[in-house]
C-alpha cells in the first residue's frame, strides 16, 4: 500500500492515539517535576477580652485558592516526588541499611514505605497469578478434552463468566461469599473452629484470597487458547509416541506441551500485562489495610479527599511504565528480532 | 473404529468429568449464590446466625411477608436512580463499541495491507500502549481536562475510551484482515476501485466475523472499564461500574448493602446475555490473536 494511502487510512486511528495515549504521557511527565501549592499562611493577631493578644498563623484561603488558580499545576520541584518517602524514599533507605538489625529488619522497614509496599504486592501478585491462573487453564483443557461432547458446551458457557465479568463485580461477589458473615466464610470459620476468623484482618489471608480471585479470573482465557491448541495437535504424532511405548503422561510432556509453547507465551504475556495492572480486586476486597498495588496507589492518590496528588499520582505513574518497560522488554528484543529475520529473507 | 489414538480408559474419563464438574461449581456457583441472594434481606444473605438463613429466607418472611423481595432492586434502580448509570453505561458502550469499530477497521486494514517497516513500529508502540495501565494513563487526563473545562461529561469519556480500545482493537483487526487474501482487494482495484472503495465493497462484506468478534471485545472493555469512568464522569454522569463503587463508600454504613448486591446482579445480566448468544465469536476471537498473533 502506498504511504499516502496508509497515512489517510491510519489517520483517524493515530490521532486518537497521540491525543488520548501519547499526549497524557507528556503530561504525567510535566506534572511529575511539579508539586501542589503549599498553603498560604498569614500572621493574624487575635485577642481575647482576658487573654490579651496573641500572633496566630492562619490558613489564607482566598489566597491559597488565587495562588492554585494561577499555576494549577504547582511549584517546580524537578525530580523531588520521586525521591520522597511516597515513592523510591532513597533517604529512608539509606538510614534503614545505616542503623540494621539484619536483612529481615531491614526488609521489614522497607516494606513499611508506600511505594515498596505496592511494588512488592504488584510483583507477588503477577509472578504467582500469571503462572497458576496458566496452570489450572491447562488442566482444565486437558480435563474438558476427554469428556463426553454433549458437556462440553455447558462447560465453555460456565468457564467463560469469571473471566467475561467485570473485575469490580467478580471481586465484589466473591468478597460478600467470603467476607465473615457469609457462607465461605462461615465454613472457614466452622472448618477451624474459630467463629473469629476474619480474612479481612489478616494480611497473609487477604493476599491469599486476592491471589484465588486472581486465578480464577485468570484461568478462563488460558483454558480457552489451550483448550483450541489442543484440537489441533497432530495426532500421528501421538500415535508414534503410543507405538513407541510412551506413556500418558510423556505424550503430555512430550507431544502436547511442546505443542502448546508458542501459545502458552502469548498467554503468558497477555496475562502479565492484565495481571500487572491489578486495581479492581484491591476496591472489592477493601483489601487497601494489607495489600496495596501501584495501580491502587495512583487511584488513592488521584482520590485524596483533600485535594487530589497530581505530582505524586504522576511520579507513581512514570515508575511503573518504566518497571512495564523492563518487564516486557525480552518481548520487544524477541518480537523484533522476529521481524528483522523475516525482512532479511 | 476411533479416531483417538487412547484406548478408552474410563477411570480417567471418571477423573477428568469430576474435575470439570468441580470447576464448574468454581466458576459459577459464585453467581448463582448471588442472584439467589439478591432477592432475600442483609440479615439472610449476610446471616450472622447461620448461613442456611439465606436458603430459607427466614428473615426475609418476617420482614418483608414473602422469601422472595425485590426490595434491594428498588432500592438500587428507583431510590438511588441506577437506571440513570444503566442509560448512560447503554450509550457509552454503544457508541464506544461502533467509533473502535470504524477507526480500527481503517487503521488494521492500513496495517495488514503496507509492508513497510513504519507499519510494524506502529504495531510495537500499540503493544506497550496495550501494556499501561489504564490508570497511569488518566492521572494524565485530569489536569488537562480540567483546565479545558471538558472533565465530567460522557463525550469526553467515550473518546478516552476509544482511544484507549485502539490498540487492541488495531491488533485483532490487523491479524483479521491479513487472513483475507490481498488478490481480492488487488482485483477491485484492477477493475477500476479505489483503494477506498476496494475497502468498503470488497473487503468490509466478507470481515464481517471479524469485525463481529472484535467488536464483542470492544463491547467489553467499554462494559468493565472501571478507571476511566470512575475518574472521569461527575456524579450525575456515572456508568453502572463507578456507580457500584460509590455504593460501596455511602451504602455499607447505612446498612443497605442489598442495594450493591441487587445492583451488581442487574450488571451481570447483559453480560450473561452477552455469552449466551456469542459464545463461539468470543472463543474465536481469544483463539484468533492467540494462532496469529
Amino acid at each position: 500500500m502506498p504511504h499516502k494511502a496508509f497515512a489517510w487510512f491510519i489517520l483517524p486511528s493515530a490521532l486518537a492515539m497521540i491525543l488520548f495515549i501519547a499526549l497524557p504521557l507528556v503530561s504525567i511527565v510535566v506534572q511529575s517535576l511539579y508539586i501542589e501549592h503549599p498553603q498560604v499562611l498569614t500572621q493574624v493577631e487575635s485577642c481575647s477580652p482576658f487573654g490579651g493578644c496573641t500572633m496566630e498563623t492562619r490558613v489564607d484561603a482566598a489566597a491559597t485558592a488565587a495562588l492554585r488558580d494561577a499555576q494549577p499545576l504547582g511549584r517546580f520541584n524537578g525530580l523531588g516526588t520521586y525521591f520522597n518517602r511516597s515513592h523510591l524514599a532513597t533517604r529512608e533507605i539509606a538510614t534503614i541499611l545505616k542503623d540494621t538489625d539484619g536483612i529481615a529488619d531491614s526488609l521489614r522497614r522497607i516494606y513499611q514505605l508506600p511505594f515498596y509496599r505496592a511494588l512488592l504486592f504488584t510483583l507477588c501478585y503477577t509472578a504467582v497469578v500469571t503462572p497458576l491462573g496458566m496452570l489450572a487453564g491447562f488442566w482444565i483443557a486437558l480435563a474438558v478434552n476427554r469428556i463426553p461432547a454433549v458437556l462440553k458446551g455447558p462447560v465453555i458457557f460456565v468457564s467463560l463468566l469469571p473471566m467475561i465479568i467485570t473485575p469490580l463485580i467478580g471481586s465484589l461477589v466473591i468478597y460478600w461469599m467470603v467476607n465473615s458473615r457469609g457462607i465461605l466464610g462461615n465454613l472457614l470459620q466452622w472448618v477451624t473452629q474459630d467463629p473469629t476468623l476474619s480474612i479481612a484482618a489478616s494480611g497473609p489471608l487477604t493476599w491469599l484470597t486476592l491471589f484465588l480471585y486472581g486465578i480464577w479470573i485468570a484461568a478462563p482465557f488460558s483454558f480457552v487458547v489451550f483448550y483450541a491448541g489442543l484440537q489441533t495437535v497432530p495426532q500421528d504424532t501421538l500415535e508414534s509416541a503410543m507405538i513407541d511405548g510412551a506413556n500418558r503422561w510423556e505424550r503430555v510432556r512430550f507431544v502436547i506441551i511442546p505443542h502448546l509453547v508458542p501459545l502458552a507465551t502469548f498467554v503468558a504475556l497477555v496475562q502479565l500485562m492484565d495481571n500487572f495492572r491489578v486495581l479492581e480486586p484491591i476496591i472489592g476486597f477493601n483489601a487497601q489495610a494489607s495489600a496495596t498495588s501501584l495501580s491502587f496507589s495512583i487511584y488513592n492518590d488521584l482520590q485524596a479527599e483533600n485535594g487530589q496528588l497530581f505530582a505524586s499520582a504522576a511520579a507513581t505513574s512514570l515508575l511503573t511504565i518504566a518497571l512495564l518497560i523492563v518487564l516486557l522488554f525480552p518481548v520487544l528484543i524477541r518480537t523484533w528480532r522476529d521481524f528483522s529475520r523475516k525482512s532479511a529473507h | 473404529m476411533t479416531s483417538s489414538p487412547a484406548r478408552p480408559n474410563y477411570t480417567l474419563t471418571l477423573i477428568a468429568t469430576a474435575f470439570v464438574l468441580f470447576w464448574m461449581v468454581v466458576a459459577g456457583f459464585p453467581f448463582l449464590w448471588t442472584t439467589w441472594g439478591s432477592f432475600k434481606v442483609e440479615a439472610d444473605f449476610f446471616s450472622r446466625a447461620d448461613w442456611s438463613n439465606a436458603l430459607s429466607g427466614v428473615n426475609t418472611i418476617r420482614q418483608t411477608g414473602d422469601a422472595f423481595t425485590m426490595d434491594g432492586y428498588k432500592g438500587a434502580w428507583i431510590l438511588n436512580d441506577f437506571w440513570r448509570a444503566g442509560l448512560n453505561t447503554m450509550l457509552v458502550t454503544v457508541v464506544v463499541t461502533v467509533l473502535s469499530l470504524v477507526l480500527g477497521t481503517l487503521g488494521g486494514y492500513a496495517l495488514a495491507r503496507s509492508g513497510y517497516r513504519y507499519a510494524f513500529w506502529i504495531l510495537i508502540l500499540a503493544l506497550v500502549f496495550r501494556a499501561m495501565p489504564h490508570i497511569t494513563l488518566v492521572s494524565g487526563y485530569l489536569v488537562p481536562f480540567f483546565q479545558l473545562n471538558i472533565w465530567g461529561t460522557l463525550p469526553t469519556a467515550i473518546i478516552v475510551l476509544v482511544a484507549i480500545n485502539q490498540p487492541f482493537t488495531l491488533w485483532m483487526l490487523h491479524s483479521f484482515f491479513l487472513s483475507i487474501p490481498k488478490d481480492l482487494d488487488e482485483s477491485a482495484m484492477v477493475d477500476g476501485c479505489t483503494r477506498f472503495q476496494a475497502f468498503r465493497e470488497v473487503i468490509v462484506p466478507v470481515m464481517w466475523p471479524g469485525i463481529i468478534t472484535t467488536g464483542l471485545f470492544s463491547f467489553l472493555l467499554a462494559y468493565n472499564d472501571f478507571a476511566v469512568t470512575a475518574m472521569l464522569l461527575r456524579q450525575e454522569n456515572q456508568t453502572m461500574i463507578p456507580k457500584i463503587a460509590s455504593f460501596l463508600g455511602s451504602i455499607e454504613s447505612e446498612g443497605n448493602v442489598m442495594f450493591a448486591v441487587s445492583s451488581v446482579v442487574s450488571a451481570t445480566v447483559p453480560l450473561f446475555i452477552l455469552v449466551m448468544f456469542f459464545q463461539r465469536q468470543i472463543v474465536g476471537g481469544l483463539t484468533a490473536g492467540a494462532v496469529k498473533g
